[in-house]
């Protein structure tokens, strides 16, 4: 993730607040609402509140949709991480990443991953964290590398960090590191899908409906953003840092670009894996990395985090510790998306809709198969990636933020929403954001530029038109075809105030 | 019915959404506002070595999300003991 704000700078900020602005919604406007009614997953609320079987059915194919782009990026992160340390291609990376987090998910099960999860973000956190301090230590002085990135770097000149970055940039022919390239509506877009989508992610709310009561939805929101808001609050800084190491490294403190011979061993240990070329044009026998036409260099986004420490020269254990903060996270990440994705077909779909009289045995069998082809499916997506992993995930979360969220916020704050504006909503919502991604990240990838943009607004951001979409569709439908029955608008009553709430039941 | 009445049922959500709506408004005037809208403006002004603005968008932002959650829970509580709606 610091992989991509090293690279786009500022614009990267619309992953920092999209990711954790989205904690501020489900707080407030969904969580304790979803625990007081009281089932686990999201088609379920959907199906009971709007009384439809065809509502159900729908939210059950959003959630597969979201939670597989969500898996294929992650599938991305785990190949990249296997690569570096076997030493292989990114493909062979990726297909024993695969096998891994097929197991993993197979055989550990939900409550596996629910105890697991916690450890693994300490994992992660320490991981994240313990670099970070080093390098901010060697650069700037700092222990914290939240006030590190904003101070003077140690070589005497008493020039901010930022600032020399910027100045950087600015001579390579980047954008400036602290303004970006980005317009302000697509920004403005972006952020928005984000943090809506973190909100009506399946995988994230799921986590609110197993607490004992509602108070505690509203509460555990609070703490896992706290929690992840120290490593959000860090990425930033470790972005910073590692952009200015990279130029220094690669170019030189000269910035006239160093020896291929004298090459650090960084460059030479991801070039095995593909996902760094130099490519010597001007012949000079030097690797210059730069935003114009004097570039010799491909470095993929997706390796900064894990190749940070190694540019800044940290020890080996120090190293070894992010990818193992790496490969937990994306592992947990991908365990829970991949029971989302086996649950909604094997219970959701199948038992509920499609096939009533399988045995729990055939489901299981199911759930399994589906988790299989998930991963498969994912596992080319990893290979041959349509974007860099936060990207990938980004077009997650516009999904979530076009189809789930709105009927979620309807069903909790309009009472009077009834089955056929939900239904119509999600299904323009979702087509709309899903035929915007395809068409110019598949079919016409060469037209995906500002230009040709609805509104100026790319692919990752297109999530909230699409939302903005559902809402007036629900409306108009709604206005049409009348109110939701009496019941429904009393179970409506009934989950907005806490008292009550029982135990959270299963189907 | 958990209320004693249905004004009171009436009352309690209103409170509720308006308490949720001002948290909503300073979520969005730190994030899309001071972010994203007026991030150039607030660039001019330099905060410990960041740009304002800059600084807003990567670090002021997320310090105030984890804030406006915790005053949600607090003040939602309080509500919650006022009306006779709490859980036991």
């Amino acid at each position: 993730m610091a992989g991509i704000i090293a690279f786009a700078g500022y614009d990267g900020s619309v992953y920092l607040m999209g990711w954790t602005g989205g904690y501020v919604l489900l707080a407030l406007c969904l969580a304790p609402y979803l625990r007081k009614f009281g089932k686990f997953t999201v088609p379920d609320f959907v199906g009971d509140r709007y009384y439809s079987q065809l509502a159900r059915t729908i939210a059950v194919i959003c959630a597969i949709v979201v939670s597989f782009t969500y898996i294929a990026g992650q599938m991305r992160g785990v190949g990249v991480v296997f690569s570096r340390f076997l030493e292989v291609d990114i493909a062979t990376g990726v297909i024993i990443g695969m096998v891994i987090v097929f197991f993993y998910t197979v055989l550990g099960g939900m409550k596996g991953i629910t105890y697991t999860q916690v450890a693994q973000y300490c994992v992660l956190a320490f991981a994240y964290i313990v670099p970070a301090i080093f390098i901010s230590l060697l650069m700037t002085d700092h222990f914290l590398p939240q006030t590190g990135f904003g101070a003077t770097v140690t070589d005497g000149s008493g020039q901010f960090l930022l600032e020399r970055l910027d100045g950087l940039s600015q001579e390579l022919g980047f954008a400036a590191y602290t303004e970006g390239a980005r317009s302000k509506i697509d920004v403005f877009f972006i952020t928005c899908a984000l943090m809506v989508g973190t909100a009506g992610l399946p995988h994230v709310i799921v986590r609110f409906f197993t607490v004992p009561k509602v108070r505690d939805a509203r509460r555990s929101a609070g703490w896992a953003l706290l929690f992840i808001s120290v490593v959000y609050l860090t990425a930033p800084a470790i972005a910073a840092f590692s952009k200015v190491n990279l130029f220094n490294t690669i170019n030189g403190p000269e910035m006239t670009g160093v020896e291929y011979s004298q090459a650090p061993d960084w460059v030479k240990n991801w070039e095995k894996t593909g996902l760094i070329k130099w490519e010597d044009k001007n012949g000079d026998g030097k690797m210059f990395y730069s935003g114009d036409d004097r570039n010799e260099m491909t470095i993929d986004r997706d390796i900064m985090v894990l190749a940070n420490p190694e540019i800044a020269s940290l020890p080996a254990w120090v190293v070894a510790l992010v990818a193992a903060g790496g490969i937990a996270a994306a592992l947990s990440t991908s365990a829970g998306l991949l029971l989302v994705i086996s649950t909604s077909v094997s219970h959701d779909l199948l038992k509920r809709t499609l096939m009533p009289n399988i045995s729990d045995k055939q489901e299981l069998f199911y759930a399994r198969l589906a988790a299989a082809v998930a991963i498969v499916l994912s596992g080319y997506f990893g290979v041959n990636p349509p974007g860099f992993v936060a990207q990938v995930v980004a077009f997650a979360f516009g999904l979530a933020a076009a189809s789930f969220f709105p009927a979620i916020i309807l069903g909790i704050f309009h009472k009077r929403m009834n089955r056929a504006g939900a239904i119509a909503g999600m299904v323009v919502g979702i087509t709309f954001t899903f035929a915007y991604i395809v068409y110019f990240k598949f079919i016409s990838p060469e037209l995906n530029t500002p230009d040709h943009w609805i509104l100026g607004v790319s692919p990752e951001g297109i999530g909230t038109l699409g939302m903005i979409l559902n809402f007036v569709v629900a409306f108009a439908v709604h206005k049409m075809t009348g109110d939701a029955p009496e019941d429904i608008q009393e179970l409506v009553e009934s989950i907005r105030y806490p008292k009550g709430a029982g135990v959270a039941h299963d189907h | 019915m958990a209320f004693q009445s249905a004004e009171h049922a009436k009352a309690y959500w209103r409170e509720n959404l308006s308490l949720m709506l001002k948290l909503l408004v300073v979520w969005f005037v730190v994030s899309y506002g001071f972010g994203i809208l007026l991030v150039d403006v607030l660039n001019q002004i330099t905060f410990f070595g960041f740009k304002l603005g800059f600084w807003f968008a990567q670090q002021g932002s997320i310090l105030t999300f984890v804030a406006l959650i915790f005053i949600y829970v607090k003040r939602m509580a309080a509500l919650d003991n006022k009306y006779q709606v709490h859980e036991d």
